[in-house]
């Protein structure tokens, strides 16, 4: 009885780790984590080391550890550069309805205006506009094409 | 720009039989079993014709409004108009008194036949339906108008046909308008483009200088309501396209959209995102009144009255995810309506009142479907990669809706197409537009 339990508890262990070492090989391969894009393909910089856009999970707005991290080099930035002026434009990926999609990319747009804010930077300097799923970067009918999709952008507006 | 509709319809009445018909279109049905129906090409004496080939360069005007009216039919599923090369009888003997036996020979059951006279400047249309198993006629009408309104006769006589045989309102009278596409998909080209019912004379609105989206007729007269990205303010406008006057609706302090029609055509319904946030406002067309329907910090969008203008389904994801609700006017009373497995969007009210069409996203695929107001009755007419955003036709029989197509690998492959299908989930069939188009939205009729 023990034995088996010991046996059956092993198992589930090596399993896991099978489960989780392919995992982590996909993430390599998809550059992707859950379904949040973490590759740079598309990436475009603010300035050196200044990533400017940031990315989604499939219908949400929530910010990862990784935008985090890149809104507040952003932010770092606009402090420096105090006569900048961006609009962040958030987007959705193209499958969703279009006016849920509009509403979605606004929600995500503010997320990331309401962070860079909390950062020190005045809301009269961002201002937000929803493309929804209008202005994909990737054509691609694939989960990693529309991870790309699901984004913010900040850029100079000035 | 769209040219002044001056449809005079004078509507001799010849003859009405106050008779029951004896054959009927079950329209409940489909497509499964169509009613064979002879469409004869309408009569037009040589000199109708010389003078319509000298002016518009319209050869044999009596054949072409009878192709219109063929086509419509057909296209409705539940009519099987037959090959005109079996006919026997010539076109204007038969309007005067079609040799029944020859007609019921080659399987028709109805038979439509007419003629087409020009005096003085004006086109005067005359048809006739008659029953052939009964040897009777049904319908007599005659319309005059100007010549170059010849399709849109030939639009009214299937209106007319088809509401004799099946008992209700027909929907061939019409326009759609929607956003035409070009271009590659990350660099979309949209126009918003309208065209008669079945495909024909297209006219542009807008140049494509900037994004349009989601235009919507409004229910009783030729205003539209639709979004527009000029000058990157995404806010709703309000175009006339008689006379291609267009403005803002509203002074909001941020993105509006999603707009639809009451049903009175006198207010419009919309989304207003406001630091995050969506929720669903009017605004009145006469005293410029902006009224805040919902206050919840979910998306609230997609909103669509009942055509008694009492309630409003709408689309929220305050569940969590994206569901269909609905309220009361006035925003009180919300009650969720969709429970089925999956995501839904785009609720719109039937004309009839007793549906909502929407879209539903599961496991991957999109649906349309319909259910009753109370969420009840869930029925899926078709699935499909992507499809989304059905509008009724004024009737509440067909739904008109945009799909488009996976890309391959290389990101290659993609369009966007109309289609439509029967209520019943039979019938459905691509939509032609000259280019790509997605966003349709169905005019009420134009003539009654």
């Amino acid at each position: 009885m023990n034995l088996s339990k010991f046996f059956k508890n092993a198992f589930l262990v090596m399993l896991a780790c099978l489960v989780l070492s392919a995992c982590a090989t996909k993430k390599v391969q998809n550059q992707m984590q859950g379904d949040v894009y973490t590759g740079t393909d598309t990436v475009e910089y603010l300035a050196s080391g200044v990533p400017d856009r940031v990315f989604f999970a499939t219908n949400e707005s929530v910010l990862t550890t990784a935008s985090r991290d890149t809104l507040r080099k952003q932010a770092e930035w606009l402090r420096k550069n105090s006569k900048v002026n961006v609009v962040l434009e958030g987007h959705a990926d193209e499958r969703g309805t279009r006016e849920y999609n509009l509403a979605l990319g606004e929600r995500r747009a503010n997320a990331a205006k309401d962070y860079l804010m909390t950062y020190g930077i005045s809301g009269n300097r961002i201002s937000v506009i929803s493309y929804g799923k209008e202005r994909p970067v990737d054509s691609g009918s694939n989960p990693l094409a529309w991870s790309k999709n699901r984004r913010s952008v900040t850029v100079k507006a000035n | 720009m769209i040219k002044k509709i001056t449809l005079l319809i004078i509507i001799l009445i010849l003859y009405t039989t106050k008779l029951h018909a004896l054959i009927e279109v079950d329209i409940t049905r489909g497509n499964l079993d169509p009613l064979p129906i002879a469409v004869s090409p309408l009569s037009a004496d040589k000199n109708t014709n010389d003078k319509l080939k000298k002016e518009l360069n319209i050869n044999k005007i009596g054949n072409k409004i009878s192709e219109v009216v063929e086509n419509n039919l057909k296209n409705s599923g539940l009519f099987n108009p037959l090959n005109k090369d079996a006919f026997l009888q010539k076109p204007d003997i038969a309007h005067l008194k079609p040799r029944f036996e020859d007609w019921s020979l080659i399987k028709a059951q109805a038979l439509i036949t007419g003629k087409v006279t020009l005096s003085e400047d004006k086109l005067r249309v005359e048809f006739r339906l008659w029953d052939v198993l009964a040897a009777k006629e049904m319908m007599a009408l005659a319309f005059t108008t100007v010549p170059s309104n010849w399709r849109r006769v030939g639009h009214i006589i299937t209106d007319k046909v088809y509401e004799r045989l099946t008992g209700e309102k027909g929907y061939f009278d019409t326009r759609i308008i929607y956003v035409a596409e070009e271009g590659p998909k990350t660099k979309r080209v949209k126009k918003l483009a309208i065209m008669d019912q079945d495909g024909s004379n297209t006219k542009y609105l807008t140049l494509g200088n900037e994004l349009v989206l989601t235009p919507r007729f409004n229910p009783t007269n030729q205003m539209v309501t639709y979004l527009s990205y000029f000058r990157n303010l995404p806010r709703v406008y309000l175009l006339d396209i008689e006379t291609g006057v267009q403005e803002v609706v509203g002074d909001f302090p941020g993105m509006t959209f999603a707009p639809r029609f009451s049903p009175d055509g006198k207010k419009i319904i919309m989304s207003f995102a406001m630091d995050g946030n969506s929720d669903i406002y009017t605004m009145d067309l006469e005293n410029r009144i902006v009224d805040r329907i919902t206050n919840h910090p979910s998306i609230d969008t997609s909103p669509s009255y009942s055509p008694d203008g009492k309630f409003i389904c709408f689309n929220s994801d305050r569940s969590g995810y994206q569901q269909i609700y609905v309220m009361k006017k006035d925003g009180t009373n919300v009650k969720r309506i969709s429970f089925g497995k999956g995501l839904y969007g785009t609720p719109v009210w039937s004309p009839r009142g007793d549906l909502i069409a929407f879209t539903k996203l599961h496991k991957g695929k999109f649906y349309i479907g319909v259910m009753r107001t109370d969420g009840s009755g869930e029925r899926l007419l078709t699935e499909n990669y992507y499809q989304e955003a059905p509008s009724w036709s004024p009737n509440g029989r067909v739904l008109i809706f945009y799909r488009e197509t996976k890309t391959d690998t290389q990101g290659k492959g993609f369009s966007a197409k109309l289609w439509s299908i029967d209520l019943t989930g039979y019938n459905e069939r691509m939509v032609k537009t000259e280019s790509d188009a997605s966003d349709p939205s169905w005019s009420s009729l134009l003539s009654n």
